[in-house]
């Protein structure tokens, strides 16, 4: 975060040169990716399938309740997995967290297998509400935890966060095991699109409106990445916008977790790569966050999709390693201010 | 972090000292610290071995024979690597796990059934392939160590997150490979290079046994330039040591010692950590010859002692891993957030 250097008086000034061109790229790869991702599968869904079948062909068919749902949830996912990530770093005034490595995404899980063990039959709109509960107070106590941290250390932060969801996915793996549920649970500890279809996806629009309130609220969390008493000095009602960006988070993480699973780093690479390209005023990057969220997961699915045709592999192995190289190269480029 | 038990000073009186002055003193030193040490792993051995035997003694021997000696060889080649890597990285956190040696171990091993198909393992001599994986690892422990601790000094806490992110890396990319072989393949793969540690594979056991056992035996004649390496690079040299040869030399070691644990039980994160650093604390002492085999039989009180726990107390048998890893990741966090964790 590069707080304290803003003159408080003015407005601040884009420090970094527009750039339309790149958003203009993003969004062209997006439109492209989208389209191409209705044609990808084992089915014949080919314009000309459609042409040929009609409206109520088996194609158009496919195309209506497996694979423009598909589309729509990886768009919506990879676009508030982004938005969640690039609040979280906000809240946190650190570059290098997102839910899934602060403890967010396993307290959440944690919470659906407590459902899994006390209300197996419990609808899907009660299991998410339960995830983002307690996703809600892995939140908090990832914020309590990093206030009593010594040391104010850029890495050290994201580190302590990756311990904790170590220590909770510990905790959960643990009565899975004991449970016999490992198996349901793995559902959801790997990432994949492969199970969406038309009727089983819809919850994911709620982490979609997610992104339109942060989008509401984008303002007061550029604020809030300056600090706390420079946003008390501004006049904002500090609490309450962290209170907002904590619900945001923990929602998008439960209905991302209910429809897709866990997605690793994703939320922490796209914010950091749109910083680099236009800075950190959050009402200019939302839009740019939640695109190329979108991009990369559509991209990454296709991956997953394709590589191994006819069969898929999990889409998170393939976002973990594109997710985790990108890491890697944020903390060791030059320039970066974690050394 | 240490307390030294510093024994009160007998008084010169002639008078005989109190038994309980005798035991402080005698406790001061670390070759009876060890002593006890070696009777509680014996003493755990034998009730490992012999606690409620059902039907024929000697099937149940046999069984219990092998978990015991691969406890013994995970305890000693975690405990060992673990305090030689933190020797030469002038630290007392980052262990060879945490930086991503055996999610490495297991990706190079992927990678050659990937390559080669599982026939690979069915039809070389396993000496040769584990030579293959071992040398590949210790390419990558040199690079990864000239490129970390070469150069500027990073931030303890960036090399750790480089780290952890690393491990996640070759573990998705090794999970990707595995989505990628045919199920036959796979099956192979993980029968060929992965075991457990409650039904280990007789062949691939005595084979890492020996290759940890040769480890150790490499490791003792160096155990008083260890202790010279401890004073930092510079003294080292100064002291007419040949710093890079033998840290390329020990980092050689330790990955032989990695990739033996690895193969036997698969990647036990903090396990490592836990060991070394109570290992310091109880041995009293930084000299290696002490430390390294109190690291060694601690691993093995922590492995026998908790799968006895678990099995007889709570019938928990199998999940002594999730076990290590959140006491482990307890411990961690504590150790991070000490102030001036250095």
């Amino acid at each position: 975060m590069t707080a304290a250097a803003v003159a408080p008086t003015s407005a601040p000034a884009p420090t970094r040169p527009r750039r339309t061109w790149v958003g203009a790229l993003i969004g062209a790869s997006l439109a492209i990716l989208a389209v191409v991702s209705l044609f990808v599968g084992v089915s014949d869904v080919s314009p000309a399938a459609l042409l040929a079948g009609g409206s109520d062909g088996p194609a158009a068919f496919l195309l209506v309740s497996s694979r423009i749902p598909r589309t729509v949830a990886v768009i919506l996912v990879g676009a508030s997995l982004g938005i969640a990530g690039l609040i979280m770093q906000m809240l946190v005034r650190n570059r290098f967290v997102e839910p899934g490595t602060t403890g967010v995404t396993e307290f959440a899980t944690l919470g659906m297998l407590v459902v899994m063990i006390f209300q197996p039959a419990m609808p899907v709109p009660g299991k998410m509400a339960v995830a983002a509960v307690f996703g809600l107070f892995g939140t908090w106590v990832f914020l309590r935890v990093i206030r009593a941290v010594p040391v104010r250390q850029l890495v050290l932060v994201p580190l302590v966060g990756i311990m904790l969801a170590g220590i909770v996915g510990s905790i959960t793996a643990f009565f899975a095991y004991r449970l016999d549920l490992l198996q349901s649970l793995g559902q959801w500890a790997q990432g994949s699109f492969a199970t969406v279809m038309a009727g089983r996806y819809e919850f994911v629009w709620i982490a979609g409106a997610m992104v339109v309130v942060a989008w509401f609220a984008a303002d007061r969390f550029s604020v809030i990445g300056l600090g706390e008493e420079f946003a008390v000095n501004l006049g904002l009602d500090y609490r309450r916008v962290v209170a907002i960006g904590m619900v945001v988070i923990a929602v998008i993480t439960a209905a991302v977790l209910v429809t897709a699973g866990m997605i690793p780093f994703l939320g922490l690479v796209v914010p950091n790569v749109v910083s680099i390209i236009i800075g950190d005023n959050v009402r200019r990057s939302i839009p740019w966050v939640a695109g190329l969220g979108a991009a990369f997961v559509l991209a990454c699915d296709l991956i997953a999709r394709t590589v191994r045709f006819p069969y898929e592999i999990p889409l998170s192995v393939v976002v973990g390693v594109v997710g985790a190289g990108l890491f890697l190269w944020l903390l060791l480029r030059k320039g970066s201010r974690a050394h | 972090m240490l307390t030294d038990v510093v024994p009160a000073p007998a008084r010169r009186s002639g008078r005989i000292r109190r038994p309980s002055a005798r035991l402080a003193a005698a406790w001061a030193r670390p070759g009876v610290r060890l002593a006890v040490l070696a009777v509680l792993v014996a003493a755990l051995v034998a009730a490992y071995l012999f606690t409620d035997v059902p039907g024929s003694l000697a099937f149940a021997l046999h069984v219990r024979g092998l978990t015991v000696l691969a406890m013994l060889v995970v305890a000693t080649a975690v405990g060992a690597s673990t305090v030689v890597f933190h020797t030469i990285t002038q630290n007392r956190i980052l262990t060879p796990s945490i930086m991503g040696f055996d999610a490495f171990y297991l990706l190079i091993s992927t990678a050659i059934v990937f390559a080669f198909g599982a026939t690979v393992f069915l039809r070389t001599e396993p000496l040769v392939l584990w030579t293959v994986q071992v040398a590949v690892m210790v390419a990558f422990s040199a690079l990864l160590f000239t490129w970390l601790f070469g150069g500027r000094r990073r931030s303890i806490h960036l090399m750790l997150l480089v780290g952890i992110v690393l491990g996640t890396f070759f573990r998705s990319l090794t999970e990707w490979m595995q989505r990628m072989l045919d199920p036959l393949d796979f099956q192979v793969l993980t029968d060929a290079a992965f075991a457990s540690l409650t039904r280990p594979d007789e062949g691939l056991l005595l084979l890492t046994g020996a290759l940890v056992a040769a480890s150790c035996a490499a490791i003792a004649p160096l155990v008083r330039r260890l202790d010279v390496l401890t004073l930092g690079e510079a003294t080292a040299v100064g002291l007419g040591i040949d710093h890079r040869r033998l840290v390329m030399l020990l980092f050689a070691i330790v990955s032989v010692m990695i990739a033996a644990s690895t193969a036997l039980v698969g990647p036990i994160l903090f396990f490592g950590l836990i060991v070394a650093n109570l290992a310091y604390a109880y041995a009293g002492t930084f000299r290696h010859a002490w430390t390294l085999p109190t690291a060694a039989l601690l691993g093995m009180v922590f492995l026998l002692g908790g799968q006895l726990i678990l099995e007889n107390v709570f019938s928990f048998g199998g999940s002594l891993s999730m076990v290590i890893e959140f006491a482990g990741g307890v411990f961690f966090l504590f150790l991070v957030l000490r102030k001036g964790a250095r």
